[in-house]
């Protein structure tokens, strides 16, 4: 690769100034979610960590994961799972070879939005 | 790696407010990136008043009108003005396009025009293409053959010919490159949507001897695979192509010759 010397050029703007669209704040939000997710992963393990040690230790972690931060924590534990295992089935259609042009991936996105928000509600419902 | 400001000499501080023309009763406002290697200052925006009565459709246009009217150190490339060149490649309105062949009534409000994103600015809206260009180069954008030469042509079907269409449009314009988070984070070392497509437009000419020597060259954890199908790249192309299709195309090709 060429070796530029680009003295004290300035990087032009970037994040700062592109148009947020569809197609990135839902590749973004992927990324988040999968990030966040081991965070509630490990709030799941060690509740059946409590589960296997004692049944005081475990009254006490239980009581935090049913408290109303612990409701909100996992209620949006909730929708970034739906909404990552949603984006991750987008990710299996393209790399078929499916929906890559542009207003097909967009569909796909509103798709995993409201699909996210759906199936959160339907598992609350359900448990 | 991510950054998500800009480094202390990238900083856009306040810039001048030239003067509204007179007389005029349509003017539209232009907030353009301005800066100057020789001053010592840093990037700043200057604002721009333009007549558009007087003035042509596109931001070209515009453009040419404020440095040939306004302000003539405001600094561009331009050259075919018909979207064949690919020199004014520029960020316009939050999107990378070719000013040339876009329409300022596409706009909402004030008319804001950044060089392409993430690149080391020469002057003004001139961004330094050298990497962009040696990208291009590496993956060999030319017909490798082994076997001699035949007395014409190279002979293809047309069914094979069609195969490069949407491909062999690109005029390595580079907004769909600089338009690309992965491109920006890692541009030292992954490829980009622009040099992927013409590594593509090469692996499936029907005529091309080296496609396992291509894809063994892009069988790498940065070159190709810091696509993430962000797809910003196609929904930015001003030509319409589809650089993410040609890339999800490429990795396919990587898995089947494993099969």
């Amino acid at each position: 690769m060429a070796d530029v010397n680009r003295g004290n050029r300035p990087l032009s703007p970037h994040l700062q100034i592109y148009r947020k669209q569809l197609n990135s704040v839902t590749s973004i939000i992927n990324r988040l979610t999968g990030i966040s997710l081991l965070g509630g992963a490990l709030l799941v393990v060690w509740w059946l960590m409590a589960a296997a040690s004692s049944a005081e230790y475990f009254a006490f972690v239980d009581g935090l994961m049913t408290s109303v931060l612990g409701d909100i924590v996992m209620t949006l534990s909730l929708l970034a799972l739906w909404y990552h295992a949603l984006a991750g089935v987008r990710h299996l259609v393209w790399d078929m070879g499916f929906g890559l042009d542009p207003e097909a991936s967009d569909k796909m996105g509103w798709g995993i939005i409201i699909g996210t928000v759906a199936f959160t509600f339907l598992t609350i419902i359900a448990i | 790696m991510v950054q998500f400001t800009l480094p202390r000499n990238s900083k856009i501080i306040t810039g001048k407010t030239w003067p509204k023309p007179d007389g005029a009763t349509n003017v539209r406002k232009f907030q353009i990136y301005r800066w100057n290697p020789d001053d010592g200052k840093n990037p700043q925006v200057d604002t721009y008043f333009v007549d558009m009565d007087a003035c042509g459709p596109m931001v070209l246009d515009a453009l040419i009108k404020i440095k040939n009217e306004i302000d003539p150190t405001l600094t561009f490339r331009r050259s075919c003005r018909e979207g064949i060149c690919g020199s004014c490649a520029m960020n316009i309105d939050g999107i990378n396009t070719l000013a040339c062949i876009y329409g300022m009534d596409e706009i909402k409000g004030d008319v804001k025009i950044y060089p392409l994103p993430h690149m080391p600015v020469v002057k003004d809206l001139i961004p330094d293409l050298t990497h962009f260009y040696a990208q291009h180069e590496s993956i060999m954008p030319w017909l490798e053959t082994k076997t001699s030469a035949p007395e014409h042509e190279w002979r293809q079907s047309i069914e094979d010919r069609k195969k490069l269409d949407g491909l062999y449009e690109c005029v390595m314009c580079a907004c769909c490159s600089t338009s690309c988070p992965s491109y920006w984070w890692n541009g030292d070392r992954y490829l980009g949507p622009a040099a992927l497509l013409h590594a593509y437009r090469w692996i499936i000419d029907s005529r091309d001897e080296a496609t396992g020597e291509r894809l063994d060259d892009l069988e790498d954890p940065f070159k190709l695979y810091r696509c993430h199908t962000i797809m910003n790249c196609a929904k930015t192309c001003p030509k319409g192509l589809n650089p993410a299709k040609a890339i999800a195309s490429i990795k396919k090709m990587m898995v089947e010759r494993q099969l």
